[in-house]
């Protein structure tokens, strides 16, 4: 016997109470701990991505708008720009290198991206089969796409208009499969890709494929062209740290283009999301002073019926302070098995949603360690020594005088 | 042994001291505490149990004041040197028998001894129910439970509190028989504190608290 025995069987003896007070406290912190690591991940993910991304250029319009689009790419677009913008762009100072993005089609809804090898290289992205395109409608799978599509090297498939899918289909000029993506955990993993001249040459409906292979060769991508060739947008990368306060504002003044930075749009997105989080969050909080209520509740109650079993103990010997410290144990214990439960509970969650990819486009996975889940078994252990505080007391001052009294 | 000196106490609020009588009781000695209700038998268990410290006066158990000693020198001694059998068993219901001998080791800091509890649930006849919970047990059992938890770290005295209320003759006499034998057993000095005149005719000697004056005398 000693005493953290002795509290585990007074609260098993009690197996409801325990076992309905350990789940209130568990789902408090349970619902804190998804949330936080769903933010923590979302917030890791969206980092991530535009990382390497210094700086977007397209179309007037909302720059958060631009970024979502072309970064993320879950947004349309605000419009395209002229190639030879673009290409005025990529001679400005302080720019190191730029990587053109066109977009119009979709794979079941996997976007169709236009655009060089260095967008590739941007996420990572290795060719796990095939080869990199070489000539117009020849396109690279990303690692979903890949899976979802069923596609194999060497296969033609059509693109269907718009971003989403269930638009029309270019029937008449076939992409074909030369090259599948290793998995990257990034965007790159749910996108098409492909140069820039397939997507002008399907707009235009030049050629067809099968006058591309008669020719041997396509005619290079080339952007001496006559005609007015637009690109969706424009991904930056800075030579200098100095450009953040020179470059956009000389695009966005004495361009019609607009610039966008993904670092500043992300955390101004993640800002707005944080909004509702933090309702979340309160909301969280009221349920776990709730279960610190009832576990405050519960252990008083079970004070009250025990004010015997606690006199009797008096009387074999042990001080008040063991009493005490008895009756804080409990409220101890309870907090720390609501932590372990809550934790692995919403560790559970996030690994499900993972698996059952509850976000789309964002990885989820339990095997995820959030500082703050330190913080929350802090908070647990707080709510459950605060609670058992006053039946802690009361246990002080059990008056062992009881155990002759009652007649 | 235990004895008594001037020994008075006031409980607050009340109107008048109780007095207790002088009185001496040898090492060993079974002895029976007599009286009516409010005759001050509860008090007088209390602080010679350790559980109260009176206002004034000596109480001497096994050869210590217990009015002198501070509160954590009190709970020690209570633990290792008195034995009580309360009127209500007031067993700790989410722990078996067998704990709730283990408890008084605990309690008492005393090492615990598995060998020791058997050996005094097999003497009281509930090896069998070792393993039972306190509500799982007859009211007869229960008190043979509390019996053995106050003798099982072998203390210098042996209190128990109106132990045959509600028992017939018969049982009267197993009960007091078996708290005799229980006190011998470790040596330790047995006080019954009773109304009940049956367990009076049973013992030589008995202290009368309450209307009439105190007699010492067998």
């Amino acid at each position: 016997m000693n005493i953290v025995k002795l509290s585990v069987k007074q609260l098993a003896a009690r197996p409801l109470t325990t076992s309905l007070n350990i789940l209130l406290l568990a789902i408090g912190i349970g619902t804190v701990a998804v949330l936080m690591l769903f933010n923590a991940q979302l917030q890791d993910k969206l980092l991530a991505t535009g990382k390497n991304v210094d700086l977007v250029v397209g179309a007037k319009g909302s720059p958060l708008q631009l970024i979502l689009a072309t970064v993320y790419h879950v947004d349309v677009p605000p419009g395209n720009i002229p190639l030879s913008e673009a290409k005025r762009i990529a001679q400005m100072r302080f720019v190191k290198n730029t990587i053109p993005l066109a977009l119009g089609d979709n794979l079941l809804g996997h976007r169709i991206v236009g655009t060089t090898p260095d967008y590739m290289a941007l996420y990572g992205g290795k060719l796990a089969e095939g080869r990199m395109w070489k000539v117009s409608m020849e396109a690279v799978l990303g690692s979903n796409v890949a899976k979802l599509s069923r596609l194999k090297l060497g296969e033609l498939f059509a693109g269907s208009h718009g971003l989403a899918a269930g638009g029309e289909l270019h029937d008449d000029n076939k992409y074909q499969v030369v090259g599948i993506i290793a998995p990257t955990g990034t965007v790159l993993d749910d996108l098409v890709l492909t140069n820039l001249q397939s997507v002008w040459d399907l707009h235009e409906g030049e050629k067809t494929t099968n006058q591309l292979y008669a020719n041997g060769a396509s005619k290079p991508a080339s952007v001496e062209d006559d005609e007015p060739r637009e690109v969706t947008a424009l991904l930056v990368q800075y030579s200098t740290p100095l450009a953040v306060l020179a470059l956009p504002r000389q695009i966005n003044a004495n361009t019609n283009l607009q610039a966008a930075s993904p670092a500043l749009e992300s955390a101004r997105l993640l800002s707005i999301v944080g909004f509702g989080l933090d309702a979340f969050r309160a909301f969280a909080g009221i349920l776990i002073v709730s279960a610190g209520l009832s576990v405050f509740v519960a252990l008083y109650t079970a004070l009250k019926e025990r004010r015997f079993d606690l006199a009797v103990m008096r009387m074999l010997g042990s001080s008040r302070l063991r009493l005490c410290s008895a009756v804080l144990l409990e409220g101890l214990l309870l907090a720390v098995g609501a932590a372990a439960f809550g934790l692995a509970a919403a560790h559970g969650v996030a690994e499900w949603a993972g698996r059952v990819q509850l976000a789309h486009g964002l990885p989820l996975t339990g095997w995820y360690w959030v500082k703050d889940e330190g913080w929350l078994v802090l908070l647990a252990v707080g709510v459950g020594l605060v609670a058992s505080l006053l039946p802690a007391i009361q246990a002080y001052r059990t008056d062992i005088g009881t155990v002759l009294a009652e007649r | 042994m235990f004895e008594l000196k001037q020994l008075k106490h006031r409980y607050r609020g009340a109107q008048q001291d109780i007095v207790f009588p002088d009185w001496s009781v040898t090492q060993g000695e079974h002895t029976v505490l007599i009286g009516p209700s409010g005759s001050g038998k509860t008090t007088l268990l209390s602080i010679v149990g350790g559980m109260l410290t009176p206002q004034s006066g000596q109480a001497i158990v096994a050869g210590q004041d217990v009015a002198a000693l501070s509160p954590s020198a009190l709970d020690r001694f209570r633990g290792q040197r008195i034995g009580l059998v309360p009127q209500r068993m007031h067993l700790v219901s989410s722990l078996t028998v067998a704990e709730n001998l283990q408890l008084a080791q605990y309690l008492a800091h005393l090492p615990q001894e598995a060998a020791r509890i058997h050996t005094v649930l097999d003497r009281l006849g509930l090896a069998a129910l070792a393993q039972r919970r306190p509500h799982q047990l007859s009211q007869g059992q229960a008190q043979r439970v509390a019996i053995a938890r106050a003798v099982v770290n072998g203390p210098s005295l042996l209190l128990a509190d109106e132990p045959t209320a509600n028992l017939d003759d018969e049982a009267t006499d197993a009960v007091i028989d078996l708290l005799e034998r229980e006190a011998s057993a470790v040596g330790a000095t047995l006080l019954i504190a009773s109304h009940d005149s049956r367990v009076k005719a049973r013992f030589g000697r008995h202290l009368q608290l309450g209307k009439a004056r105190a007699e010492a005398a067998a």
